[in-house]
């Protein structure tokens, strides 16, 4: 290591959307206090423009690939791959939350600046190349939401949510700590190529504590991503946290865990493979397993989601059992795909629900088809993908991991994984069912008004993208492939 | 690069513009939006071909890689052009925008709320274009499989356009079921050729298809070429798959002039041709196409001699029309199929355009024997039904003469008892069809409407196709085609010329002696031939035999075997067992799930300590 602190132009490019992002955030909390009620409008705006701005210059960073900060900070393809995709989650979730907040009366700064810090925290996991850097900055995106999960303050849900979540959180983030320990304890290094050297090398420390160290980061990073068994916390604090705030829980911070997950085992614990294999083996079935089942039969749109949100962990999961190059790339396009379409289903579902989330149960969704028939036209669209009908991006999604898996010869997983993924149409399916085949309970009052701008706008444009890669796969695929060789 | 993506995207974005904002839209819109983008399609069609030429080998666009599957599955979106693929391009953008300004207008008075569904209808028709488009510019069997699943989804969506009628939508139902039976088919042949060549761009497999051994092709490309042909079959309406087309004749006329005439049923005679390569190397494969071809003809002609509704006559036409091209295909006489392809899409639309035109001056009569005397009331659409009429029966000179007489030159070169069989058909295509004019526009009116003539947008296509039924057969397709499907039979013999003109003046003498000059003669041998005539005005019973053979056991299987043994037995037993497992574990589940954060963590530190047993004693056995 250098002694020289003092970074080059190249290194502060590499290290930009963080920058970007941290300023803006600390910008809007500046001026949150500074500003009236009516002015409050303007601050989502901001917070964009600083998305926008950090979408750029993540992708200005690509064109100098290379480490920063005496190797702290590695960018690379499949670096910039994860910022776009958590900066653009952010972004649709802005669009999302502003009307939300609107109706619930809560517009504050803070909202967006939380929302800030906690994809700055996620870029700096997905940049980092170094075991503290990345400890940092999971921490940094994990405590920005758990805030966000309870942030209307007198919801005694959201209250019950961010208690939940924040304690487990922590409780699981130490194993992840005291994994950092053991691996450093061991082989004298944090930095992820340093460690894969040593595990190579003749000196290396004894596989059986090399995959302690591994099964304990796997318990941090399982929990974060919600695989079993630690997924929990996932069904109720899903439907606690405020409805987009789900949506953002469910796409930004689970793709930013998979992304360290796949970098952390795929380099760094490579060498002891045999060791981790058969654990995420495992871990892919009873992740699919429990996610499926338990959606069965959720009454509430939310949590159902949230079981769903397990079982897509799972056939990730499933992706990266396969370790190998056409597993990793899988995985990154079937993340792209379910954020997208989380995201839209989640935009309605927050659509649906309206003043204090009080249609969140599937039966508020009857007769959907007849009283709005474009949202009920949307959601379908996105339940269409949950399911992986061809001509949806989860098609593709679901196509792309199960190869992946047969080519490595995870033949059982792959059927078992099938199985699931049939299972799981039921649950979707009969989300379809009552939005067009039941009518629209007489009880209700019918105030759903039209879709508001921000959510129309997340919707149309995901079910676009949800259809275009559906039918287009290579324009993401391409990339991720190119991107998944560099990792190594 | 030519842009060939944007044929297709015109009517896409046709079908995009009408289908999500078109109920908001005047008629003026969206006729304007439906009419525009296949203009525009069809001046972007002629812009590229005269770009491209000389079209004498595949050009092809690649796009992007559609679907890559290990190392051999590799499937491009591909569109590709070549004289084959610009015959067909011309046909369907250049009769389909015919067709679409025409329906404007025949389309104007639907009642009901959104006039009928106006845009609905038009937006279904620009999406019969894109596939169409599609399936005709692909240039790999499975994006070619997209168009053709895709024109089959509009065929079914159009003709139960009326699906308040109980008839429209069995209708629908009727033609999906027969063209799954044809589908599977084909796509058990898309799969043989991906197994036998590793491939299924056009390019690729035609290109190995000359280097194979003997017994694969006596075995496989046999196989295979039977198999796409169960395919085309199904699409071209052919024995014994024929029985949706005359049904589909409950959706709107311009419907069935533009798919169930000109366009969509054609799809299977461009496909066999559009394989070739493969039937040539599969002779046994190609008989039976000739012979399948030429059954049709005979049979669907017989039919269409005693059918009294005007669209049903047209129908059974059209099927005994599409006989002829498959035997043109099956003596190797490619060119000369499409050829009939292209002018029968002139006439045929022409007729069924025209019988539209009767139907809407009748408010909607569509029976025979309740018209009688239009020919003063109805000028316009007389004079073109009349050309209509002298180029199916194959007068010399007329656009059917050309093609026919091509086809009839082809079949005799390769078997004379064909050449006969086709002889006696075209006589009575002539028969049928002349009987139907001088039904509807000779003699007394019979009927009880106020018959008037259409407006100007209906009898403007009218005329444009009845120039091209007389003319059109001057395009010399064969000539044209010659580079890409190879040299028709030579030997022009006077002789079968003259005989089948003679055929065809014949028939309409006939028609002419039966229902003009001695109109009780029908009745007479009606009764005279009892038995064969009901035989054929029952359609020789073939619903009613399917209904017997196949439908009826399929349905009650169904019903006493599958659903109340199996399904109830078997699969809810399965299902409940399933769903008491399930809720059981469910209620374990919840148990576990049950909100207290001491479980959880509990249980997380529970998880944890699995995880490390599992990385420290499972993966070190290895």
């Amino acid at each position: 290591m250098s002694g020289n602190f003092e970074p080059t132009g190249a290194e502060l490019l590499r290290f930009l959307p963080e920058i970007v992002l941290t300023l803006a955030a600390t910008f809007l909390m500046v001026l949150e206090p500074l500003t009236d009620r009516g002015a409050k409008r303007a601050l989502p705006a901001i917070a964009l423009l600083g998305l926008v701005v950090a979408l750029f210059s993540a992708i200005m960073a690509q064109a100098q690939p290379g480490l920063a900060f005496s190797g702290m900070i590695v960018v690379d393809g499949f670096t910039t791959f994860f910022r776009v995709l958590v900066i653009a989650i952010g972004i649709l979730t802005i669009l999302i939350s502003t009307n939300y907040l609107r109706q619930e009366g809560s517009e504050g700064g803070e909202y967006y600046a939380l929302l800030l810090f906690s994809i700055a925290g996620q870029c700096i996991m997905i940049a980092a190349n170094e075991l503290i850097i990345l400890f940092i900055g999971l921490e940094a995106s994990s405590i920005a939401t758990y805030i966000m999960a309870g942030y209307l303050r007198d919801d005694k849900r959201n209250n019950e949510a961010a208690l939940k979540y924040f304690l487990l959180g922590s409780f699981a983030t130490a194993f992840l700590l005291y994994g950092i320990a053991w691996t450093y304890g061991l082989t004298g290094t944090t930095n992820l190529s340093r460690v894969r050297e040593v595990l190579l090398s003749p000196a290396s420390p004894d596989t059986f504590l090399i995959s302690i160290a591994a099964g304990l980061m796997f318990v941090g990073f399982a929990f974060k991503v919600s695989a079993a068994p630690f997924q929990m916390w996932a069904p109720d604090v899903y439907q606690g946290a405020p409805a987009p705030v789900s949506g953002f829980m469910s796409a930004g911070p689970k793709a930013a865990a998979f992304a360290v997950l796949l970098r952390v085992f795929l380099t760094a614990f490579e060498p002891v493979k045999e060791r981790w294999e058969p654990l995420l083996w495992w871990s892919a079935l009873a992740t699919m397993i429990i996610g499926n089942f338990a959606a069965l039969r959720q009454g509430n749109i939310k949590r159902l989601l949230a079981y769903s949100s397990i079982a897509h962990a799972g056939y990730v999961m499933v992706a990266v059992t396969a370790h190998s190059e056409i597993g990793t790339t899988a995985a990154m396009f079937y993340l792209a795909a379910y954020a997208l379409t989380n995201l839209g289903a989640f935009a309605l579902v927050t659509h649906v629900a309206r003043h204090n989330e009080r249609y969140v149960e599937v039966n508020d969704f009857a007769g959907l088809g007849q009283r709005q028939p474009v949202t009920a036209a949307l959601l379908t669209v996105f339940l269409l993908s949950l399911i992986g009908v061809p001509l949806t991006a989860g098609f593709f999604g679901k196509f792309y991991i199960f190869r992946a898996a047969l080519d490595s010869n995870l033949v059982w997983l792959t059927i078992l994984g099938l199985l699931n993924s049939a299972l799981a149409a039921y649950y979707y399916l009969r989300i379809i069912v009552v939005m067009y085949m039941q009518p629209p309970s007489e009880t209700e009052e019918d105030d759903l008004l039209p879709m508001s701008a921000g959510i129309q706008f997340t919707a149309w444009f995901t079910a676009a993208a949800v259809i275009v890669l559906g039918v287009y796969p290579s324009l993401v695929l391409d990339f991720a492939g190119r991107s998944a060789a560099l990792l190594r | 690069m030519h842009q060939l993506w944007l044929i297709p995207a015109f009517p896409l974005l046709g079908f995009l513009i009408n289908g999500i904002f078109g109920k908001k839209f005047s008629k003026r819109a969206v006729s304007l939006f439906a009419v525009g983008s296949v203009l525009l399609s069809f001046l972007w069609v002629v812009k590229t071909l005269m770009a491209i030429s000389p079209l004498e080998t595949l050009y092809t666009e690649h796009y992007f890689t559609w679907i890559a599957s290990g190392a051999a599955l590799n499937i491009g979106f591909d569109l590709s052009v070549d004289r084959l693929t610009s015959v067909m391009l011309l046909v369907v953008t250049g009769i389909g925008s015919l067709i679409h300004i025409y329906a404007t207008g025949y389309m104007a008075h639907e009642p009901g709320p959104n006039h009928g569904g106006y845009y609905r209808f038009f937006s279904y028709l620009n999406l019969f274009m894109f596939f169409m488009l599609i399936l005709v510019l692909a240039a790999n069997y499975l994006l070619l499989f997209v168009g053709w699943e895709g024109v089959g989804l509009c065929s079914y969506l159009l003709i139960g356009f009326y699906f308040v009628k109980k008839s429209a939508t069995n209708a629908g139902i009727k033609a999906f079921v027969v063209n799954r039976i044809g589908d599977f088919g084909f796509s058990l042949a898309i799969f043989l050729i991906f197994i036998q060549f590793g491939s299924l761009d056009f390019q690729k497999v035609f290109a190995q298809a000359g280097g194979l051994a003997d017994e694969v092709q006596a075995g496989v490309i046999t196989a295979t070429c039977l198999l796409l042909m169960v395919g085309a079959a199904g699409k071209s309406a052919q024995v014994p798959l024929y029985v949706w087309l005359p049904d589909a004749m409950e959706g709107p006329t311009p419907v069935s002039a533009l798919i169930h005439a000109a366009t969509m049923v054609t799809a299977g005679v461009y496909m066999v041709a559009r394989s070739a390569p493969l039937f040539n190397h599969a002779p046994i494969a190609m008989e039976v196409v000739a012979v399948i071809g030429l059954l049709t003809a005979v049979m669907a002609a017989t039919i269409g001699m005693t059918q009294n509704d005007i669209k049903k006559v047209y129908a059974y036409s059209t099927v005994s029309q599409l006989g002829y091209m498959f035997l043109a295909c099956g003596v190797g006489a490619y060119s000369a199929g499409i050829y009939h392809v292209m002018t029968h899409a002139f006439f045929k639309a022409l007729l069924f355009l025209g019988a539209g035109s009767v139907i809407h001056a009748l408010q909607g009569e569509q029976d025979l024997r309740n018209m009688g005397g239009l020919r003063s009331k109805i000028p316009v659409t007389f004079l073109t039904l009349l050309c209509a009429s002298l180029a199916i029966a194959g007068f010399p000179y007329t656009s059917g003469f050309m093609s026919k007489d091509e086809i009839l030159v082809a079949a005799h070169h390769h078997s004379p008892a064909m050449f006969w069989i086709g002889v006696i058909t075209a006589s009575m295509t002539a028969f049928y069809v002349w009987r139907a004019l001088f039904l509807c526009f000779f003699g007394r009116y019979r009927g009880s409407a106020h018959p008037h003539e259409s407006p100007l947008v209906i009898t403007l296509p009218l005329g444009v196709l009845a120039l091209l039924s007389i003319l059109g057969g001057f395009f010399r397709v064969p000539v044209w085609l010659e580079p890409v499907l190879g040299k028709a039979p030579e030997g022009h013999d006077p002789a079968l010329v003259i005989i089948s003109v003679a055929a065809g003046l014949i028939g309409i003498f006939l028609a002419w002696l039966f229902y003009v000059a001695k109109p009780g003669l029908p009745d007479t041998f009606a009764r005279a031939l009892k038995g064969l005539y009901t035989l054929v005005y029952n359609k020789y019973f073939v619903d009613e035999a399917y209904d017997a053979v196949i439908i009826r056991p399929v349905v009650d299987g169904s019903r006493t075997v599958l659903w109340k043994g199996f399904d109830v037995g078997v699969v809810d037993g399965i299902v409940n067992g399933v769903g008491s497992v399930s809720r059981g574990v469910g209620g374990i589940l919840r148990t576990l799930q049950g909100g207290s954060i001491r479980n959880y963590a509990a249980l997380t530190l529970l998880g944890a300590v699995l995880v490390l047993a599992a990385v420290a004693f499972t993966g070190g056995a290895q």
